[in-house]
């Protein structure tokens, strides 16, 4: 590899390296909140919530993200909605999806965006009025070559 | 001219749980970015989305600014009786989109 | 629309058959397709989560609109969803009007000017780009086959020279990349070998689709060089030299890239 090559991986990895760690420790006090905001403090059980998110992203604008709940999803054993949380956006509450029996399986897929890696926590709600949760932990990383506007 | 795809299986057995997939095209500008003259860009996303099969809501969504621009949402739903599924999409700016798709149910 | 089902599996058939063809001739070029993750890599191959079927869906609509003087719509002349089979596939081509090559932008201009008595529309606008989509799409699957055309060899050889030359405060080239570091990674991205193979692409750092050029122009700026004009030569110059460099690799438009 030549000088030049170097510089600008160095160059590549000196941003990957700052970015996520500048902005990365602020938050998980607010996530705590949006979650309590909807848990209204009720006991967040651990289990039955699959998150499913690639653990390397390859950019942030768009993240894959998919959430499968355990349940029969009968009429008196279903999700009523599936909340998705994460440390580090401006708005810790991402989304909410509100599922029912005519769902038939309690999935959820869509796309978020994540500036920085992070802890993601997904939140369903169910019928008994009990609450489960999954997370999962992302890397971000950044794209190369990109235009001057962001 | 607002884009959309829905996918909706164009028939299914009763009682067969069915995957709807949608995309919309969208920026979903979050309202937390400047623009090139420093100045925020203001807010501008889809805030819910909902699915009526048959009359009744069978899957909501409420969106937020975290939500990836051209929003992609996938669920599922009980395949009940033939019939048509409406998709709604509204937001900022008075944004509201309708589409709709049929489905023949054995 | 109700063929579609029949036109996604007959190309993914032939996705298929090309990249086995060149695993059995153990082929060392990889589409950057290749180095994406597994959740990317599904973005692309499901037309129904692939975002770049939004434009493709404009384009589609925009092929049926009449336009200009003249009042004709693309439809009108080119008939049926698969009449732009496989152009895609050899643009960059010698145009004789000019005495240049022009890429499928250029072309589509072209028949809004020359057909459709209509303004020709702005490089890299939205209109543009979704027409570019429709058309490309049609020939997913297709080998890159650029035209052998001796009034096009020049013009390779520039391409070519240009990907080899250092350029821009970094005083890198294109070569050092994408020749003698791929695979390696920058800035946590993989370099990839910079094939032609999925363009227009949904590149989710613009969320949205783009040419072959803007992602050239997203290259270069990177170098920290001038970006060329969009009707520059070096750019008709290098897309034609990326052409004959991946012949006969799949055509994968639109492509899903990060
Ligand atoms: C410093 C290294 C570097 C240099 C120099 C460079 N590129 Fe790239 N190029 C990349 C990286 C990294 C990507 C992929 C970016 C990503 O995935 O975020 C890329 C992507 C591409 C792609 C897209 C490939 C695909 O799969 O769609 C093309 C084409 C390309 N480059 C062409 C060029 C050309 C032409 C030049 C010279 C003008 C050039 N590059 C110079 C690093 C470089
Ligand atoms: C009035 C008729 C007419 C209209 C309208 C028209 N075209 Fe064409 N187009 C032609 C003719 C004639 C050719 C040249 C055919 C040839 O070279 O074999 C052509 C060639 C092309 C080609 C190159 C095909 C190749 O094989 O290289 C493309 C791409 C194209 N047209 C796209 C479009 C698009 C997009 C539109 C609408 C914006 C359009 N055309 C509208 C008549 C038309």
């Amino acid at each position: 590899m030549s000088p030049s090559t170097r510089r600008a991986f160095v160059i590549g990895s000196a941003i990957a390296a700052v970015m996520p760690l500048s902005s990365a420790r602020a938050t998980p006090e607010q996530m705590r909140k949006a979650i309590e905001a909807v848990t209204r403090g009720a006991k967040i059980n651990t289990g039955k919530v699959t998150l499913d998110i690639p653990p390397l992203v390859e950019n942030g604008h768009t993240v894959p993200l998919s959430v499968t709940v355990d349940s029969p999803m009968t009429d008196a054993d279903h999700v009523r909605a599936i909340h998705i949380f994460n440390e580090n956006n401006p708005q810790p509450h991402v989304l909410h999806a509100n599922l029912g029996p005519r769902s038939g399986r309690a999935l959820l897929s869509t796309r978020i965006k994540l500036n920085a890696s992070q802890r993601i926590v997904a939140i369903a709600e169910l019928s008994d009025g009990g609450f489960w949760s999954g997370a999962a932990e992302v890397v971000v990383t950044l794209a190369a070559c990109v235009e001057e506007i962001v | 001219m607002a884009s959309v795809l829905v996918n909706v299986p164009k028939t299914a057995k009763r009682g067969e749980v069915i995957e709807i997939k949608t995309l919309i095209a969208h920026p979903m500008e979050t309202g937390f970015r400047a623009g090139p003259n420093g100045r925020l860009i203001p807010r501008d996303i889809i805030t819910r989305f909902t699915c009526v099969y048959d009359g009744a809501e069978v899957f909501g969504l409420t969106l937020t600014p975290a939500i990836a621009a051209n929003p992609f949402i996938a669920f599922t739903t009980v395949a009940t009786q033939s019939g048509t599924l409406v998709f709604r999409w509204t937001g900022d700016n008075g944004f509201s989109v309708e589409e709709s798709a049929s489905i023949s149910v054995e | 629309m109700r063929s579609l089902p029949a036109i996604v599996s007959a190309g993914a058939l032939a996705v298929f058959l090309v990249t086995w063809a060149m695993a059995q001739t153990a082929d060392p070029r990889r589409s950057g397709y290749q180095e994406m993750g597994a959740s990317l890599r599904a973005m692309q191959d499901d037309d129904s989560a692939n975002p770049g079927m939004l434009w493709v869906g404009e384009g589609r609509a925009l092929w049926a609109r009449r336009e200009g003087a003249a009042g004709k719509a693309c439809a009108d002349c080119h008939a049926g969803e698969t009449a732009m089979a496989g152009v895609a596939a050899r643009y960059p081509a010698f145009d004789a009007a000019t005495n240049r090559p022009i890429d499928l932008g250029q072309r589509v201009n072209r028949c809004r000017v020359e057909q459709q008595k209509a303004e020709p529309l702005a490089p890299e606008s939205r209109e543009l780009v979704a027409l570019s989509a429709f058309i490309a799409r049609q020939s997913r699957g297709q080998p890159i086959a650029p035209p052998d055309d001796p009034r096009l060899r020049p013009f390779v050889e520039s391409g070519e020279a240009l990907w080899r030359q250092r350029q821009g405060q970094l005083n890198l080239s294109c070569a050092q990349c994408h020749d003698d570091n791929a695979g390696g990674r920058l800035a946590g991205a993989t370099i990839p070998q910079g094939h032609p193979t999925g363009y227009p692409i949904y590149r989710l750092e613009w969320q949205a689709v783009g040419s072959l050029k803007r992602r050239l122009r997203n290259c270069l700026v990177g170098m920290r060089a001038e970006p060329y004009a969009y009707d520059s030569a070096e750019y008709a110059a290098l897309e034609l030299y990326l052409m004959s460099r991946a012949r006969g690799m799949a055509m994968e438009a639109p492509g899903v890239r990060p």
